[in-house]
């Protein structure tokens, strides 16, 4: 188990090193000045140079590489420009908000598709697997801002029984995840579905009815079981388009999270902003899917041995 | 559409599949042969995808749209309305008295127009890119591989949000944008098609008979890689017409004098209250452009793999 830890760790490392330079390539590299976009059109040439300077982007690229790893280990992420204090204050506050959403997100997601999933399993090729079928299409094809929108028009705007922004209590928080945990649904129903079709031909549990458990019993503790490996990897990879997707239920119901935060300072060309929000996504991310790797290990002991 | 080919053709280049293969000869055999049931299906699901690019192409040329154009004394008229101008508004006006409808077509344009460019280009990457990785190894399948799994390290979204707002928003930002965080699937599904066609009889036999690597690749590889990778272009297609949708939202994909989905709901956010036709039409039609191609998608990859 501890060499597997160790490899997949430093696997971690090198993925996060690599999404690092992507988003030093993209920021530094791509034609078009970050300090002429912030000064902006109404800006003279000195005023460029002094936050050229300020930045640090007179420096050849890899002295700004070198400086731009440092600074990241240290967890040093520089000033905002935007709100003028250094950014890793603003994220911390902002980082407990989306975590709440994606969680909540995630929540909804599970305890929803778990039963559609295994319903339409059962009842292979019936109306009810069709209806069910569709339902998950559906919620992988509307878009998440245009849900959002359309259930604000119904639940805050003519039933008035919902906020449409916000995030002071719980009442606030269910608009914005039932938005966001859509296309996990979608996704979510489709693998648990497929899985235990897999499964529930197998030999082993022909053998568990045989030896007269109820159907229940099959189903929660051998086919269940069995299918659980590709759904955790699955969900492990799709809570990172929930973070992605974040970025937009955010927008939409102003939600005061990372993802809104990347928006606004994207429309403020704040680039230390910019750049510190995406890497806590990307770090976040990162870190769910080693943790959905190491779980493997606990799931099925075939595992911690390779 | 493949039966029809292999028929013109020589018989070791017929499909295995033995559909053009066997006996028939005349007219009726052969439509019946092409059009089976299975088939039928398929295709009655593109219909509405049909739909959607023949709307994009004409639309805009019947019902007349002028951005810059300001009719304040038709400002938020309801779906169905008889405007002063004689014309009918069917799916309302906007805040500036624009017609939601020629809106709507105007943006079916631009998602028809991202949404195949990108498949395109993307396209063209991953089977570029995992073709000489599965054809090659060695260091460059490590290097390409690799950047593949940090790209995968991104939500998707994030790296096009990224991109689009370095880039600046235009059409063809957004294309590069989108492209470049979704080449990555096709260039996995490319590779995996170049292993195992790299290990078939033919393409050995082929390497035996002394057939340089370009002969291997232009006439036996990179054919065996065209039929997954459109498979995942159909699935793709759809998330890319969302990407895009989502960035016009956000104020990053086309420019505001071009009307797009996203940015028409965005226009509507505001007017909720009196005018719930701005957001609801383009995110209507969106939707079921996404969930048509969804299907279509579904039957096309259970027709040419029936494993899955």
């Amino acid at each position: 188990m501890s060499r597997y830890l160790t490899t997949r760790l430093g696997y971690s490392l090198f993925v996060l090193w690599g999404a690092l330079t992507i988003i030093f390539l993209v920021i530094r590299i791509v034609p078009g000045d970050p300090a002429a976009m912030m000064v902006g059109p109404g800006g003279t040439e000195d005023d460029v140079d002094a936050l050229r300077d300020r930045l640090g982007l007179n420096e050849s690229i890899p002295v700004q590489y070198g400086r731009y790893l440092g600074d990241v280990a240290r967890m040093d992420f520089g000033d905002s420009l935007w709100l003028n204090r250094p950014v890793a204050s603003e994220v911390a506050s902002r980082v407990a908000a989306t975590a709440r959403l994606a969680g909540a997100a995630a929540l909804i997601g599970i305890v929803i598709s778990f039963p559609l999933g295994i319903a339409a399993a059962l009842k292979r090729g019936s109306p009810l697997d069709g209806l069910i079928s569709v339902v998950s299409l559906l919620g992988q094809s509307v878009p998440s801002f245009w849900l959002g929108i359309m259930l604000i028009l119904v639940f805050a705007r003519q039933l008035q029984v919902l906020p449409s922004s916000g995030s002071s209590g719980w009442s606030h928080l269910i608009l914005p995840s039932v938005t966001l945990a859509m296309p996990l649904i979608g996704v979510l129903t489709r693998l648990v579905r497929s899985g235990l079709l897999d499964v529930l031909y197998e030999d082993y549990i022909r053998t568990a009815r045989a030896k007269g458990l109820t159907s229940r019993s099959v189903l929660l503790r051998h086919a269940m079981r069995n299918m659980m490996i590709p759904v955790i990897t699955v969900i492990g990879l799709q809570l990172g388009n929930l973070l992605g997707g974040a970025v937009i239920v955010e927008t939409v119901f102003g939600w005061p999270g990372v993802g809104r935060m990347l928006v606004d300072a994207i429309n403020q060309r704040d680039y230390p902003l910019v750049q510190v929000a995406i890497l806590f996504i990307t770090f976040s991310f990162i870190v769910i899917n080693l943790l959905v790797d190491l779980s493997y290990g606990l799931l099925d002991p075939k595992i911690r041995v390779e | 559409m493949q039966s029809a080919r292999s028929s013109d053709r020589t018989p070791d280049h017929a499909t295995p599949s033995g559909l053009g293969a066997s006996s028939g000869h005349g007219q009726p055999n052969r439509i019946r042969r092409f059009m089976n049931a299975g088939r039928i299906r398929i295709f009655l699901w593109a219909l509405p995808v049909l739909l959607f690019i023949t709307a994009a192409f004409v639309g805009p040329m019947l019902v007349e749209y002028n951005p810059v154009t300001v009719n304040i004394s038709a400002r938020l008229e309801p779906p169905g309305t008889a405007l002063a101008d004689g014309t009918r508004a069917w799916l309302g006006t906007d805040q500036v008295g624009q017609d939601v409808f020629a809106q709507v077509l105007q943006g079916a344009r631009v998602s028809l127009l991202v949404g195949a460019s990108t498949i395109l280009l993307a396209g063209l990457i991953g089977l570029l890119t995992g073709v000489i990785a599965g054809f090659h190894g060695g260091w460059i399948d490590v290097v390409l591989m690799r950047l593949a799994d940090i790209q995968l390290a991104f939500p998707s979204i994030l790296l096009a949000i990224l991109i689009a707002a370095v880039l600046g928003p235009s059409v063809l930002n957004v294309i590069l944008a989108l492209a470049l965080t979704r080449w990555v699937t096709f260039s996995r599904v490319a590779r995996a098609a170049t292993l195992a066609a790299r290990e078939r009889d033919y393409v050995l036999a082929a390497r035996a008979m002394g057939a340089n690597s370009w002969r291997l690749l232009i006439h036996h590889i990179i054919p065996s890689t065209i039929a997954p990778l459109i498979v995942i272009a159909t699935v793709e297609v759809g998330l890319v017409i969302i990407a895009e949708a989502s960035l016009s939202y956000l104020g990053l994909g086309s420019p505001p004098d071009q009307p797009s989905w996203g940015r028409s709901v965005a226009n509507g956010r505001d007017y909720l209250n009196n005018a719930w036709w701005i957001s609801t039409m383009p995110g209507l039609a969106l939707s079921l452009v996404v969930l048509t191609i969804g299907i279509f998608g579904d039957r096309l990859r259970d027709y040419l793999d029936p494993r899955a």
